[in-house]
């Protein structure tokens, strides 16, 4: 579609523009700020330049904290996409089973990010809960506070539980969008089941699957207060990602200094993955998020 | 031009269907193990703490309702969701606002910057909540928000309205130009034309920003956390102090976290078409 | 190849159909010889891709049955059928190259790679696809691509039938001639059946041998095309074939008269002599129709002489266009507007002149069916 050229759109976009920067900037600037400077009393700062970034990057305790967080989020990825892809493949494309289908699925979409959390609590504790006590009388000695790999299994569980109906979501949504002529050219083409995921509704799908994993990517990379409210983070530091091992340091040992030079770390490789996913989006799908001017 | 292959007759015998079927059996298998968790927490709630600690039960024994009580009757409590709901109401709101005109600006127009503002908007999704925390909560206090409904509902468009500006622009561009200037030529004005002819045709696509709004906002809960302390205090906070002298309330805390479902099981269940129809349609 | 009939064949959505009306098809049978080219004509919503899809098995027909060659396949899938089908809007595999798409067919049924070479080769060139076989087939333009789908359904062996729904439609108009001929070079060459659903008459009077007519579910006339340009049997086939349609003139008949109708109810309407033996069949009958085409209907300015072999009627020549290569007349008849078109030299002007009806173009219809 032609775009009109014209500066005065700028209004309209401002109310947003004044928003987000208000949301976004202002702390980003204190960030900064503190990232370079060493607090010692309330009227004293030293300028320390990047003495922080240098001290954060060689601490072992985040390099953990990264290493955990990258395996989590290949993992939980490599399960959820695919899951979420054959989840979509498998819903009733219209009717009343669509809209029921729908409904069930969107709902662990809908529980706050502690109540996910609690939910397993009360589900995987082996005194109080179904699945602990179904895995206890299977002679499991399950106890996801004491055993780094039951914590590791069921913070991976219960993320696969909670973000997987997004991907199915997305697919489905990408599916119905397939004309129905395809699939009969198909037909006619003697193509059987796996032929015509392969060659028809696989690449229809690739523009909402990079979508789903550019949001799993950010959101999994950030993730916080399911497994924080799960595990705490423990035991010991076995399910210690990125985000509760930056708000340990903030909040917990009040090292603001260091805690701010790690958060724009953080920050930068977050935006630098999800700028290279997102690019790839921009360019196999929707001419109309790329904007040119008219001639 | 929207591709449309010879439609074949729905109603008939032998319907074309996606070959890929994995099976009748996958599906109801997954919601199973899908509902499996949130069943065992509203069986929970139903139970008396003592059954709760004293054995195993796979449904109430003594149903009961008194977490429910607890909750609707404590203002400590039901204050929390009512808190949430304010906030999350309200950011839901002010996003799609401020984010219609700003997405029909980003489809119709193209302006200095436009492409690195679009950009810049979609990273702020990006930013992991846990690096803002201390400056926001610095920044509220400093200019009086700390504490307010309206204070996290503006904390909340950091991410909620980059996404409806980028939900909203895909359904705009799917409306053709010509509506627009049709709309001149018949001598609308610009906001008799927004509203009028404009808003209607992109309902669903509202619908499904709605939703999303709605949902990043009432699951968030680092921010809304930080930013209060007792009169916007979300529900998310108020449960998290459920540990008493007598250890763990577990049947409290189990009923606190069903009655958290239930506004967005609600919401789900109304705009169910929104999004069928949205998702065909729209963006994706 | 494959002789298609169709035997007591209806579709109707609901289950129980009563009225004619509710049927979507209906009920017909026919045959549908061997190495035909059929063209499936008729307005929109006329049932012929309802037809189309049922002879193809994309549809499943609530009444009668389909058999090839006497084989019952009213119950087989599209797969089992040897039937191809190119669609209105070209469907290609985008992740392959336009080799590996005429080749997929072949690759399902598990056809050994040296012969797939050999007959994608073959429809390459026979549809001069030759230099794009290592393209991808995503991006290229709308006739290739439809030369691509129309591939797939050639480059298998076991081919009865090809079927077209409307696959001109998005191809540019300087190419739909190019793709016409290389259909009508193709039926010559390999001599297969090919139905080909339209609606534009021009096509269909071009490609086909036999035309089917539709309208409203219903079969008006199979025939071909100079068989339902000369001898419509239906009023709906003479005025939907030709460009402009045929003159179709409400008559009665007058009392105590057998050798005239009466074009019109009012008193002085012009009377037209007929045929007495056409008359006499359709004594006692109301609904009847006079139908000339613009192409025989002569139209002139002097005075001729009624004969039995063309019947003269005065009228007022209300206004004649020069179209080019011909000309077209549009004359008033006792309330009647007829039209004649008239060669490109023709003398005629505005103002009072003739029709002249040849008796044997000169058709007569009672309840829109052709009298004989």
């Amino acid at each position: 579609m032609m775009k009109t050229r014209n500066n005065k759109a700028w209004f309209l976009v401002l109310p947003v523009v004044i928003s987000v920067a208000f949301s976004a900037i202002i702390p980003l600037m204190t960030v900064i700020n503190y990232s370079v400077q060493d607090i010692i009393g309330p009227d004293q700062k030293v300028f320390v330049g990047l003495d922080w970034f240098k001290e954060v990057l060689r601490d072992p305790d985040l390099h953990g904290a990264f290493l955990r967080q990258l395996l989590f989020t290949l993992v939980v990825l490599a399960i959820e996409i695919p899951l979420g892809i054959l989840i979509a493949l498998s819903m009733p494309a219209r009717g009343w089973k669509a809209s029921l289908s729908l409904v069930l699925i969107a709902l662990p979409l809908l529980v706050p990010f502690n109540v996910v959390g609690t939910i397993w609590q009360i589900f995987g504790r082996a005194d109080i809960g179904l699945g602990g006590h179904f895995l206890a009388s299977l002679g499991i000695d399950y106890n996801y506070a004491t055993n780094p790999l039951h914590a590791w299994l069921t913070v991976i569980l219960m993320d696969v539980w909670h973000w997987t109906p997004l991907v199915a979501l997305l697919c489905y949504a990408g599916l119905r969008s397939i004309p129905e002529g395809y699939y009969q050219a198909a037909k006619i083409d003697g193509a059987r089941a796996w032929a015509t995921f392969r060659f028809i509704q696989l690449p229809k799908l690739s523009g909402v699957l990079m979508i789903g994993l550019l949001l799993r990517f950010m959101d999994s990379f950030m993730i916080y207060t399911e497994p924080f409210v799960l595990t705490g983070g423990g035991p010991g530091n076995a399910t210690t990602f990125l985000s509760i091992y930056l708000t340990k340091l903030a909040v917990g040992q009040f090292d603001l200094g260091p805690a701010a030079a790690f958060s724009l770390v953080y920050f930068l490789i977050i935006q630098v993955v999800s700028f290279v996913l997102f690019t790839l989006i921009q360019r196999n799908s929707n001419p109309t998020a790329t904007k040119q001017g008219t001639p | 031009m929207k591709a449309a292959l010879p439609q074949t007759s729905n109603v008939q015998t032998r319907r074309i269907r996606p070959p890929f079927r994995v099976g009748s059996v996958m599906l109801p298998l997954y919601f199973m193990l899908l509902l499996l968790p949130i069943y065992w927490m509203i069986t929970m709630s139903l139970k008396t703490n003592e059954e709760i600690l004293a054995g195993f039960s796979l449904w109430p024994q003594k149903l009961t309702f008194e977490h429910y009580h607890e909750i609707f009757t404590n203002r400590a409590w039901y204050s929390g969701y009512l808190n949430s709901l304010t906030y999350v109401g309200l950011n839901t709101v002010i996003s799609l606002v401020i984010a219609l005109p700003a997405a029909y600006a980003f489809s119709r127009y193209s302006f200095q910057g436009d492409k690195h503002l679009f950009f810049w908007l979609l990273t702020n999704r990006m930013a992991p909540p846990a690096v803002f925390l201390l400056p926001f909560f610095q920044l509220y206090q400093s200019v009086g928000l700390f504490d307010t409904h309206i204070g996290v509902a503006l904390a909340h468009l950091l991410f909620n309205v980059p996404l409806s500006v980028w939900i909203l622009e895909g359904f705009i561009s799917g409306v053709p130009r010509e509506i627009d200037e049709t709309a001149y030529i018949d001598g609308y004005s610009f906001g008799r034309f927004f509203f009028r002819v404009f808003i209607p045709l992109i309902r669903n696509g509202i619908g499904v920003t709605a939703f999303f709004c709605f949902m990043f906002s009432w699951i968030e809960l680092l921010l809304a956390r930080t930013l209060t302390s007792v009169d916007a205090k979300p529900i998310a906070a108020v449960m998290t102090r459920t540990v008493s002298a007598s250890g763990m309330d577990w049947g409290l805390l189990a009923a606190a976290g069903v009655l958290t479902i239930v506004p967005g099981a609600l919401v789900i269940w109304f705009v169910r078409n929104y999004i069928a129809k949205g998702f065909a349609m729209g963006r994706v | 190849m494959a002789r298609i009939e169709l035997d007591g064949l209806a579709h109707a959505y609901r289950p129980n159909p009563q009225k004619p009306e509710d049927y979507a098809l209906r009920p017909l049978t026919m045959t549908w010889q061997d190495g035909g080219a059929y063209a499936l004509l008729g307005p929109s919503g006329c049932g012929k891709t309802t037809l189309l899809n049922i002879i193809s098995g994309l549809l499943r027909p609530s009444h009668g049955r389909v058999l090839f060659d006497g084989r019952d396949v009213t119950d087989l899938p599209t797969e089992a059928r040897n039937i191809a089908q190119v669609f209105q809007f070209p469907v290609i595999y985008d992740t392959m190259t336009v080799h590996d798409n005429l080749a997929f067919p072949l690759r399902n049924r598990r056809v050994p790679e040296p012969e797939v070479r050999v007959r994608v080769a073959h429809v390459a060139e026979l549809l001069e696809l030759t230099g794009d076989l290592k393209n991808r087939a995503r991006g290229l333009s709308a006739d290739l691509k439809q030369k691509i789908s129309l591939g797939r359904g050639l480059v298998r062996k076991d081919v009865a039938a090809i079927l077209f729904d409307e696959p001109l439609t998005v191809i540019d108009p300087h190419l739909k001639w190019q793709l016409r001929s290389k259909l009508k070079q193709i039926h010559f060459e390999l001599k297969l059946s090919l139905i080909y659903v339209t609606h534009d008459q021009v096509e269909a009077l071009t490609f086909a041998d036999q035309v089917v007519l539709m309208e409203g579910g219903a079969v008006m006339q199979t025939g071909t095309p100079q068989a339902l340009f000369e001898e419509p049997e239906h009023t709906f086939v003479g005025y939907f074939i030709g460009s402009p349609g045929m003159n179709l003139l409400p008559c009665s008949l007058e009392s105590g008269n057998t050798d005239a109708v009466l074009l019109g109810t009012q008193t002085g309407a012009p009377r037209l002599p007929m045929d007495a033996h056409l008359l006499e069949r359709v004594r006692g009958q109301g609904d009847l129709t006079v139908g000339i085409r613009p192409e025989f209907l002569g139209c002139s300015n002097t005075e001729e002489i009624g004969t039995s072999e063309t019947r003269v009627l005065p009228a007022v020549i209300a206004r004649v266009d020069d179209l080019g290569n011909y000309k077209l007349a549009t004359a008033q008849l006792g309330g009647y507007t007829l039209m004649a078109k008239l060669s490109e030299d023709a003398q005629v002007q505005v103002g009072p002149g003739w029709l002249s009806f040849p008796a044997h173009q000169t058709k007569l219809y009672s309840s829109s069916r052709l009298v004989r």
